[in-house]
């Protein structure tokens, strides 16, 4: 794996799909041989009696967005990998089709080197109008930090990210607060439990106007705060928003950077595991 | 149009015996664009005239080196088919003009450096020093410095994880900036820069070309004076986001077989890249310049050969495959060209708007390239420190020291670093001693350091060198990791003035010596002399940034220690002072000779820890460096915000703060570890002491000579950079 470009477009599913279309829509057995060894070539870690391997695998489908300059990517997909029991499947910023598709994630990084204002070139990349479409049919979306910025930018979020108050970049763990656990994103963890998390960002002071703030927090819709104090200067504290629908979770911090014991922890794997379970 | 002549020639930085070389070798008085050519080519930044024949002595090879030296990075094999690629680089001189910038471009150029051998960066490192910080420039020097490596390294996605400060007033006009790079590639995925295939295309990938940078790799190779500030414009810009999308359209075009040769423009830019691969190669190589994608409008061919933008690559490519390749660079946004073709003349030939502008026979442009044994004064032997002695508590000393901006914690720095992006990172900055970063889908790491003592290296050259290696080797050993090899970055002053070769060829046998005692080759470098200022030198400073690998990440250790764990010495402590810090901080002194090396030793002990490191014995370890015993005792007490009762009977200063090499301090977590311990050191022969067991009660204690409460040590030790920048 390693040294190699991106992989794209490995997950099973559709070439499951096209397998049963063959045995359902052919009767001669040669077809069904035919069938049954592309399938195997195209999936070799799947094997012939695979509806026992399908029924292990997690039901969200999950597209991870590439924009230039992404570079949480990869951390994503072994999060994804590591809860879901299926792989991601990497989809380029000129794609505009999100078919099939349960779960987009829009992972951190300097989506086009976050000229302009962070986030706000990605907000006008094609494949953002099929993650609104997919937003509109009710799908779920999580982004995070440069995703977090691409979400208020592409305005499925409200607020924006301005600079840190210290003006520098922060690089560090921090404890974020779960202030509710009946949603997609948050069932494994408790309410009010806290949580360790690393920070990444030069610009995750998050900001809006003071009828937004007040109607956040009326509708119970701030995610996550900021538990041992607010570096980045945030309004409220607030580290994670979450859409009116609560299928649409933006936030900063890193969860999927925190999901092996051997890298110093495990605190964000119950979120993916949340999702994977829903 | 300028006239050439050995006055020009001056300006461009080649005397008049090197002129008259040209002029020899070119038959005629050479153009602008050819003088301009030779000149670079010849630069002491890309000739290494005055350095080659000392660099010869270091060992290069090994079973698992697989390219040494002469490569744009060392590749070394690190197991399960894979290879770390790795170098360090100077970009000193423009990080003092301008240093976000400067610092910025010296991370891009050194990921390049890393990413055109196939090579997918996995960490950076960094090794900084700094002038005095109670002048205003240092403070604006560290800023910019840190701001740019963060935000250069920050945005192309590969995590910062380790590195060095230290501050001297002797770099102050001149600080010193060395960033290292690690990738990691399949071994046989590798990719050379040597050019093939008479009439292949050279093709030009990145960003545009402009102005910047001119003449950049002359800067490097002069002293630095009050004019410098007007060499701004020679600093280039660096643009991360390009270089990450030039990162991705490389590593993706690796995974198809378009490429012949590839090779990043660095210093000297379009030039030295297309004459090192038609060179390496032994062909010729014919540009039109006028394809060349330019960011301004009239510029001419000296300039487009000089010049040093960033994020630019060049490659010799398959011709079938160049519109597959075209496909793939466009997909990432990059500019994509096909600027000449490789030929059979053995010669440059650079055209443009129809004239040919340089003509140039390459076989002489390098073979004939300045070679410069410089006379050398021998460092004299510095005098062993006499009796010295301080009335100040033990404690007293250790909240002094550890406060001070050599010992400081240096969170502030690394908390402006992304450490963890790429999702690897086992140990963090500060966690271990050495960086550990896992290879994705795999158990094993690696580990990864930088280190020098440039305070040894001015008393003694020679042990200075040994002394860089051997700690690099210890950070690693300390870790559970077996060190591998290393890269140096050898920093020194003016090399026409004989003590500075002096102590450039005194530092290369000293690291020789420990290179081969330790089976630790050197398998890629770079040189920065003329590291002056107004005539004064900065310290010689042969900065290693070394790799190890370790099979199991699990397996490595770090600093922090838990309560309840003892503490064992592994190494003979004699107490030595001589330019310590502790002799610097305390007595106000640089004076004496700097700690013996023991190259026996430090094998020996190093090898017995690693060991004891793998059999799962040792819960936490730290060698014995700058500061001596006890600050290393005090960095482990605060990692795992743990107290310690110190047992050991010693009181004196020289044995808590001497910093006699080839020790560590390891914790051990149950008595049958500790026996077990003791008992293999005592057979393998090899000094092992108790010096105290650690607590949960907060507190680093020992007689009646240290009684400090963790918070406190905790304030002594985080408080100088962010009081410093909090002003």
């Amino acid at each position: 794996m390693l040294g190699r470009g991106l992989c794209l477009g490995q997950r099973p599913w559709p070439r499951v799909i096209k397998f049963f279309c063959y045995f359902l829509f052919t009767k001669s057995s040669a077809s069904f041989l035919y069938a049954a060894i592309r399938f195997q070539v195209w999936c070799p870690k799947v094997p012939l009696y695979f509806p026992a391997a399908l029924r292990q695998m997690s039901p969200m489908r999950t597209a991870i967005l590439l924009f230039p300059g992404i570079n949480r990517e990869r951390d994503m997909a072994i999060a994804v990998r590591q809860s879901f029991g299926a792989e991601p499947k990497m989809v380029w910023h000129k794609e505009t089709d999100l078919t099939g598709i349960d779960l987009v994630i829009i992972p951190g990084g300097f989506s086009f080197g976050d000229y302009l204002r962070c986030g706000a070139m990605a907000a006008q990349s094609p494949i953002m109008r099929a993650v609104k479409d997919h937003a509109a049919r009710g799908g779920y979306v999580l982004g995070v930090c440069n995703g977090f910025q691409i979400l208020t930018e592409a305005g499925l979020l409200p607020g924006a990210l301005l600079r840190n108050a210290s003006l520098r970049f922060l690089s560090m763990d921090a404890q974020l607060k779960v202030e509710r656990n009946d949603t997609v994103f948050t069932a494994k963890y408790a309410k009010g439990a806290v949580f360790r998390a690393p920070l990444a960002h030069g610009d995750g002071n998050y900001t809006a106007d003071t009828a937004t703030l007040d109607r956040l927090e009326g509708e119970n819709l701030v995610a996550f705060r900021y538990a041992d104090g607010n570096r980045n200067g945030s309004a409220r504290d607030i580290a994670g928003i979450y859409s009116p629908n609560l299928r649409i979770l933006g936030l900063m911090p890193h969860p999927e950077d925190l999901v092996d014991p051997l890298l110093g922890g495990t605190d964000g794997k119950p979120l993916f595991d949340s999702l994977a379970a829903a | 149009m300028k006239k050439v002549d050995a006055a020009l020639a001056k300006s461009f930085g080649l005397n008049a015996e090197e002129y008259a070389k040209v002029l020899e070798i070119m038959g005629r008085t050479p153009s602008l664009t050819e003088l301009g050519i030779f000149s670079v080519m010849w630069s002491e930044h890309c000739s290494y005239k005055s350095s080659r024949v000392w660099l010869k002595e270091l060992p290069t090879k090994a079973p698992w080196v697989i390219h040494g030296p002469g490569e744009n990075a060392g590749v070394i094999d690190i197991g399960e088919g894979m290879a770390a690629i790795f170098k360090m680089e100077s970009h000193n001189h423009p990080s003092f003009i301008e240093p976000y910038q400067g610092a910025a471009t010296g991370v891009g150029g050194i990921l390049r450096d890393v990413f055109t051998m196939g090579a997918r960066p996995i960490a950076n490192l960094n090794a900084l020093r700094f002038g005095d910080p109670a002048l205003p420039v240092t403070k604006r020097v560290v800023d910019g410095v840190v701001r740019g490596i963060g935000g250069y390294g920050n945005c192309v996605g590969v995590p910062t994880v380790g590195g060095e400060v230290n501050f001297h007033p002797a770099y102050n006009g001149n600080p010193l900036v060395n960033a290292m790079t690690v990738g990691i590639a399949a071994q046989d995925k590798i990719f050379l820069s040597a050019a093939a295939g008479i009439g292949n295309p050279v093709v030009y990938i990145g960003s545009k070309t402009g102005r910047d940078g001119i003449h950049g790799a002359t800067m490097a190779s002069t002293e630095f004076d009050a004019s410098s500030e007007e060499k701004r414009p020679t600093v280039q810009v660096g643009d991360p986001f390009t270089e990450k999308l030039l990162i991705e359209a490389c590593l993706e075009l690796m995974q198809t077989d378009a490429i012949v040769a590839i090779q990043d423009m660095g210093a000297a830019g379009l030039t030295s890249s297309s004459v090192e691969m038609a060179g390496k190669g032994g062909v010729g190589i014919e540009l039109i310049l006028d394809d060349v994608p330019q960011r301004e409008t009239g510029m001419t061919a000296y300039e487009m050969m000089l010049s040093e933008s960033q994020e630019r690559m060049l490659l010799v490519l398959k011709p079938e495959r160049t519109e597959m390749a075209r496909a793939i660079i466009e997909k990432w946004d990059l500019d994509y060209a096909i600027i000449g073709h490789i030929t059979d003349t053995g010669r440059i030939v650079v055209k443009h708007k129809g004239a040919v502008e340089a003509d140039i026979l390459l076989a002489p442009l390098a073979d004939a390239a300045p070679l410069y044994r410089r006379p050398i004064a021998e460092t004299p032997k510095p005098a062993p420190l006499g009796p010295v002695h301080s009335d100040m508590k033990l404690g007293d000393a250790l909240l002094k020291l550890i406060a001070s901006p050599d010992l400081c914690s240096r969170r502030w720095i690394f908390d402006q670093y992304d450490s963890t992006v790429g999702g690897q990172t086992v140990k963090r900055p500060a966690q271990a001693d050495a960086a550990i970063v896992r290879l994705e889908g795999t158990k094993r790491a690696l580990a990864l350091t930088t280190d020098c003592t440039p305070r040894y290296c001015v008393a003694d050259p020679e042990a200075g060198g040994a002394q860089a290696v051997v700690e690099a080797w210890r950070n690693i050993s300390a870790t559970g990791a077996t060190p591998l090899a290393i890269t140096d970055n050898m920093n020194f002053g003016n090399p026409e003035k004989p003590e500075i070769m002096g102590q450039f060829a005194a530092a290369i046998k000293g690291m020789a010596a420990a290179c081969t005692a330790l089976d630790f080759p050197v398998v890629s470098g770079n040189v920065s002399l003329y590291n002056e200022t107004e005539g004064k030198g900065i310290l010689p400073t042969p900065a290693i940034g070394a790799v190890g690998v370790i099979e199991d990440a699990a397996k490595a250790v770090g600093l922090a220690l838990k309560p309840d764990h003892d503490l064992i010495v592994i190494g003979a402590s004699k107490g030595e002072l001589g330019r310590s810090l502790w002799l610097r901080e305390i007595l106000g002194q640089e004076t004496g000779a700097p700690p013996a090396i023991d190259l026996a030793a430090e094998r020996r002990n190093g090898e017995f820890v690693r060991a004891q490191i793998l059999s799962g014995k040792v819960a936490a370890c730290h060698d014995v460096s700058d500061g001596g015993l006890l600050v290393a005792v005090a960095e482990m007490a605060l990692a795992g915000d743990a107290g310690v009762d110190l047992t050991a009977p010693e009181t004196s200063h020289a044995f808590w703060f001497g910093e006699e090499q080839a020790r560590y301090v390891l914790s051990v977590e149950s008595a049958q570890d500790r026996a077990a311990l003791l008992a293999a050191a005592a057979q393998a022969g090899i000094p092992a002491v108790e010096i105290g067991r650690a607590n949960g009660n907060g507190k680093l204690t020992h007689s009646d000579t240290v009684a400090i409460s963790l918070p406190q040590l905790r304030e002594a030790h985080e408080r100088f950079f962010p009081s410093w920048f909090a002003l």
